[in-house]
């Protein structure tokens, strides 16, 4: 167990050979200022781009801040007060919302990692049409998300879809209402997204599964080791950096869940699959408050912040 | 592009919740509050004389009618030889949101098309500005108007928009289906019994006549429709309260809700469903915008006529929202662009006969009276509605509270609670947000 570890970990932190000794000698030799010459463009545009205005949505998170009128009152913390005191008129969307999200998330994210994961151990082995297949499965990914959100309202609608007219045909109940009522719009809502998106991890998955030397595989069956002893002693360590990207990615992306629900349920029934990021939108773009938004935006990628560090956490602590 | 896709999603993981904080910043950056004169200049929009003068204009309209408009556009600019007049088209989600960011960074139109009931809200943010002196000039005022689209245009007594047309909800009811269920497909129901009484008929011969539909469109504006005719009213005088969780309000959602338990209906009608089984010869009647007028003549095998909304309460009412035309602050004010600006709207009001082609019923009472008008067979059909059309008050930021409204029905119509609960719940939170209205806009 230990030395196949070693062997991973010794993998994702070798350095490309030669060039970079080269390069290192370079660097002494030559001006101080040079390493931060090359960083340079990158950081003006994550200065301009990127840093400054999160810095400048804190600032606004702080007021009560409209884009067009003149008075912008400074606040405090009041804006956040307000996602955590039930009487402001803003409490129980806000709460509501987040719940919405985290049920999404929940549901979404393992499926999400498991299936891509048995699609590509599927598709990484050699048998004809493979290359047909891989790009079967990646292709509802091309699709931008108002394509598959208006296909999939139509298909679900429960009184018009073909969902449900197929449900009947073999005899199941043919009144699911997929998009109107929980628990069915969750089952839509992750069931899409699944659909839409495994693809993409899948293709990371397979690019990983082709990084694992096949002599590791060669040695494991000589020493005696199955199919799943090859599975969890090779596959799973040395695909360990590439789990730790798809997971920290799905979570971000699932939880930045908007057009699905947006499109598809349509909060329904009542704001119960209104996600945050909608809220949000609604807040700062609909109804013109700013600070408010800005308030929810900041608090909201706290929370991810907090979830990716547990989660990357987790990974490191596995590995020691 | 598979590359442009891992990218994208990437970018997603990296912006996390601040992406939204970033966006909205990039409109801030514009800041500064905006101000100009209000509306002093030129003569009123009699004529201009002044230098040549380019004016952009926003609008939403992206079906057919934008043809329409364009076409309007085009004639008033070779008539008119200083002034030229360019269109932009938004989708109305996305016109409302970028509207303020674009005004506040002086890159906004000169002249904007807005609905009714957003007039308020843009006034009260300081981006439109008083048009009196323009329905002076022209000498327009309520006589020329329906009053109750006229009355719309003000705000605090002063006049923000010139109306253009009206929209209203309308009833729609689908021939074929009504012939097949043995009922006269040239007299549609008018009354709550005869409407009942169709519905009955409809059963026996296996269909359910009318779809209601738990979303704004358009069992939301059904619903809306139904509470102004049992004497309701979505808030008080002042707009200080809700109340459409009064009796009438409660009998008008529990009638509408009933028509499902009483199989008129299907449970979770999707969105758009209503029309869609309508036009396909599922359900007899619908109550949808007058907008749906020029879609259904692009389907010649679909028998459908038009009417006024039936009065199932004790009165007659009519959800509707009307276009206006305003005219934005600048924040470097060009007297020449605005009695520009008020040349072009007094024009296109005189002109709105071929506007009703675009499916509206023009707001001006000149033109509704003109036998062309008349020739308009469906639209005109919905002209009576104009006089007790049930617009939505003039008060600021109320967009988000009707949406509180609509989300309550939603509840209502998918039986996640009792009408009363829901519209309790919906009142009590549409309370807080007309309280948080009140101290942003400060009235």
């Amino acid at each position: 167990m230990a030395d196949v570890i070693e062997v991973g970990a010794a993998r994702d932190g070798a350095p490309p050979p030669a060039g970079p000794t080269r390069g290192r000698g370079a660097t002494q030799r030559g001006n101080r200022a040079t390493p931060y010459l090359f960083l340079a463009p990158y950081l003006v545009l994550f200065g301009v781009f990127g840093l400054a205005p999160i810095l400048f949505g804190v600032w606004i998170s702080l007021h009560q801040w409209d884009l067009q009128l003149p008075n912008r009152p400074f606040l405090g913390l009041d804006n956040y007060q307000d996602l955590f005191s039930s009487d402001s008129a803003i409490y129980g969307d806000w709460w509501s919302s987040v719940r919405a999200t985290g049920i999404f998330t929940l549901f979404s994210v393992p499926l999400l990692v498991v299936i891509p994961l048995g699609l590509a151990l599927l598709l990484n082995r050699s048998f004809p049409g493979r290359t047909f297949f891989r790009a079967a499965f990646f292709a509802p990914y091309v699709l931008g998300v108002a394509v598959i959100g208006l296909l999939w309202r139509f298909l679900l609608d429960a009184n018009l879809g073909l969902v449900n007219r197929l449900l009947g045909a073999v005899g199941l109940p043919a009144d699911t209402p997929w998009v109107t009522d929980v628990p069915w719009a969750w089952v839509s809502l992750v069931g899409v997204t699944v659909w839409w998106t495994c693809g993409f991890n899948a293709v990371i998955y397979l690019a990983g599964l082709q990084d694992i030397p096949a002599e590791l595989y060669e040695a494991a069956k000589v020493d005696g080791a199955g199919g799943w002893d090859r599975f969890r002693n090779v596959t799973i360590p040395g695909l360990r950096p590439v789990m730790l990207f798809v997971f920290t990615t799905t979570i971000l992306a699932s939880a930045n869940v908007f057009g699905q629900a947006f499109l598809i349920t349509q909060g329904a029934p009542g704001e119960q699959t209104r996600t945050v990021v909608w809220r949000i939108v609604d807040e700062g773009l609909r109804d013109y408050d700013a600070g408010r938004a800005a308030a929810m935006s900041v608090f909201f990628a706290l929370m991810l912040a907090v979830v990716s560090v547990v989660n990357f956490r987790l990974f490191r602590y596995r590995e020691d | 592009m598979i590359q442009n896709e891992m990218s994208r999603r990437r970018l997603l993981g990296l912006g996390v919740g601040l992406g939204a904080a970033a966006s909205l910043t990039l409109t801030g950056c514009g800041g500064g509050s905006s101000s100009g004169p209000s509306g002093s200049a030129g003569n009123g929009g009699k004529d201009y004389t002044g230098p040549k003068v380019d004016l952009k204009l926003w609008n939403g309209f992206t079906g057919g009618d934008g043809e329409i408009f364009k076409a309007l556009v085009q004639q008033f600019n070779s008539e008119h030889k200083n002034i030229a007049v360019s269109v932009v088209t938004y989708e109305w989600q996305d016109y409302y949101s970028k509207f303020p960011g674009a005004v506040s960074s002086g890159s906004g139109p000169d002249i904007a098309v807005m609905h009714m009931d957003q007039l308020a809200t843009f006034a009260a943010r300081g981006s439109i500005s008083e048009l009196d002196d323009v329905a002076k000039t022209l000498e327009l005022s309520e006589g020329d108007f329906a009053p109750t689209v006229w009355k719309g245009g003000l705000y605090n007594d002063k006049r923000y928009g010139i109306p253009l047309d009206m929209h209203p909800l309308g009833f729609y009811y689908n021939k074929a289906v009504m012939q097949k269920a043995g009922l006269d497909p040239e007299k549609p129901p008018t009354t709550k019994d005869e409407y009942t009484a169709a519905l009955t008929e409809l059963k026996k011969s296996g269909v359910q006549g009318f779809w209601v539909s738990p979303f704004q469109f358009t069992g939301g504006m059904t619903f809306y429709s139904l509470l102004h005719q049992w004497g309701g009213k979505l808030f008080d005088d002042e707009v200080a309260k809700a109340t459409f969780n009064s009796d009438p309000a409660v009998e008008a959602c529990t009638w509408l809700v009933d028509l499902i338990k009483q199989g008129h209906s299907p449970a979770n009608v999707g969105q758009d469903a209503d029309y869609l089984a309508f036009k396909s010869g599922k359900n007899a009647f619908n109550w949808n915008g007058i907008w749906q007028i020029n879609d259904l003549k692009k389907s010649p095998n679909v028998q459908w006529g038009v009417a006024p909304l039936p009065q199932i309460g004790t009165q007659q009412a009519a959800w509707a929202n009307s276009h206006n035309f305003t005219i934005v602050k600048q924040r470097a004010a060009n007297e020449n662009k605005v009695s520009g600006a008020k040349v072009f709207i007094n024009w296109l009001s005189q002109h709105s006969l071929d506007w009703a082609k675009g499916g509206q019923v023009p707001a001006r009472k000149t033109v509704r009276d003109s036998a062309e008008f008349k020739a308009l067979t469906e639209v005109n059909a919905l002209a009576p509605e104009l006089e007790y059309a049930a617009f939505p008050p003039a008060t600021p930021g109320l967009g988000e509270v009707i949406l509180t409204f609509y989300n309550a029905f939603n509840e209502a119509a998918l039986n996640k609670k009792s009408p009363k609960q829901a519209l309790d719940d919906g009142v009590a939170k549409a309370n807080k947000q007309l309280e948080d209205n009140r101290k942003k806009y400060g009235n």
